[in-house]
């Protein structure tokens, strides 16, 4: 079976039943989506499948064999942060860091769809992501400055380089 | 674990229906949601595991005034029904959450079996109100029955589609549900036919869904009439006692939406 994940292609071994973030975390190394919950209720495993959101530990391989995968890694790189990323980063969105993936992919692909800096719709698109530091409000403010277009001077803002290493908890 | 399963991936409807046979060792994964946990933590290792994630079942079709959902559609699609019948695009929005309503299949729902501290299910309460009629495969082969008569004999069956007549008018109403729990604690589906029917159901009071026949032929409070329809549990998420409060209320507020519609 084959994944093309993060514009790389990839020959998978792993079993057909295998789940997606198995394959990501295990066969592949790619640490960024976390295994939290393991059944779908937490939000902390979720990646890109041909651009929509989804719960890697609940997606067998076989399910999505030949799909394009993208990941926390792929959204931008440590020198060229995503506008999402930007935006974690200057509203402090991350304290541990364990839901941060999952939250930065659920907003990356809410923003795609044209989703507006309306909280309540905010709090609806990341209804499955659960952040067990509670740091909801700064999560929203972020999501809500990208759909704003803000923009960040994060030489400002940030305090240290480890700030910007978003999703590096592995 | 899942080296010892055999997986069967059909590419057709006609496959599924072949390759899931009489039903027998037969694990059946449509979205995934609920099936793959039990696979990862190890309480589910199946002989044969058939995925549906490719066999065309995820259909929506209009003919005339019927709609037809295959098992396979993806939960967040009956969004597109709310001109239809608007009790089950609501309901299906208040499934779980944005990314398992667009991996989780209305077949999944509806076969779902109660979990280990709730009813599941949600989507058997709007489409039991609509009166759909499901089609399903198996030993003795195809065949077509109310969906409340499929709900009490499903072990063993392939769903492969639901089908309803479009109503006059339809509601739904629903106790929030509380957060990483996907299912509604309670909820009431209320449907007018053309001819002047109601009917009415309610999810989270039994194993599966119900039809709320007595509510249904009461003259009188049909919402306290519901309460002889239903056989009330404690579960995890609330008690007998609250939801035996809480039906009428439900039930009452079905009809008075149904009465606005009129």
């Amino acid at each position: 079976m084959k994944l093309t994940v993060n514009g790389i292609s990839h020959e998978l071994t792993s079993p057909p039943l295998a789940t997606l973030l198995d394959v990501l975390r295990e066969e592949l190394g790619i640490t960024s989506p976390k295994a939290g919950c393991e059944q779908g209720g937490c939000g902390s495993c979720t990646v890109l499948v041909d651009g929509e959101p989804q719960r890697a530990c609940l997606t067998p391989l076989a399910a999505v064999d030949g799909s394009e995968v993208t990941t926390v890694e792929g959204l931008g790189s440590p020198e060229e942060l995503s506008a999402v990323q930007q935006a974690f980063t200057h509203h402090y969105a991350a304290q541990c860091g364990f839901c941060t993936s999952g939250m930065m992919i659920a907003a990356e692909a809410y923003v795609a769809r044209g989703g507006t800096d309306d909280h309540e719709a905010i709090q609806e698109a990341l209804g499955g992501h659960v952040c067990r530091c509670t740091g909801y409000v700064k999560i929203i403010d972020a999501v809500a400055a990208v759909a704003r277009g803000d923009s960040f001077d994060l030489t400002t803002t940030a305090p240290s380089a480890g700030m910007t290493n978003l999703g590096g908890v592995s | 674990m899942t080296q010892a399963t055999e997986v069967l991936l059909p590419a057709s409807p006609d496959e599924a229906s072949e390759q899931f046979g009489d039903g027998d060792d037969v694990t059946v994964i449509g979205g995934g949601t609920i099936v793959v946990p039990e696979l990862t933590h190890g309480r589910l290792v199946p002989k044969k595991a058939l995925l549906l994630s490719r066999a065309g079942l995820d259909t929506l079709a209009h003919q005339g005034d019927t709609v037809t959902i295959g098992a396979g559609l993806p939960v967040h699609r009956l969004a597109e029904l709310a001109d239809d019948a608007q009790a089950l695009a609501e309901c299906a929005l208040n499934v779980a959450d944005y990314e398992v309503r667009r991996q989780g299949t209305v077949g999944g729902n509806v076969c779902a079996q109660p979990g280990p501290d709730a009813p599941r299910g949600d989507l058997q309460g709007p489409l039991l109100a609509l009166d759909a009629v499901a089609r399903s495969t198996g030993a003795g082969g195809e065949r077509s029955e109310p969906l409340e008569d499929f709900l009490a004999s499903r072990d063993g069956r392939l769903l492969l589609d639901l089908s309803f007549e479009r109503p006059a008018a339809s509601a739904f109403a629903a106790l929030r549900y509380p957060h990483t729990h996907a299912y509604t604690v309670l909820a009431v589906s209320g449907v007018r036919t053309t001819s002047g029917e109601t009917r009415l159901a309610a999810t989270g009071v039994a194993e599966h869904g119900v039809r709320l026949h007595r509510a249904e032929g009461a003259v009188d409070d049909r919402g306290v009439a519901a309460l002889a329809d239903v056989e009330l549990a404690d579960d995890a998420l609330a008690s007998a006692w609250y939801r035996e409060r809480a039906l009428p209320v439900l039930v009452r507020r079905v009809l008075a939406t149904l009465e606005e519609a009129a």
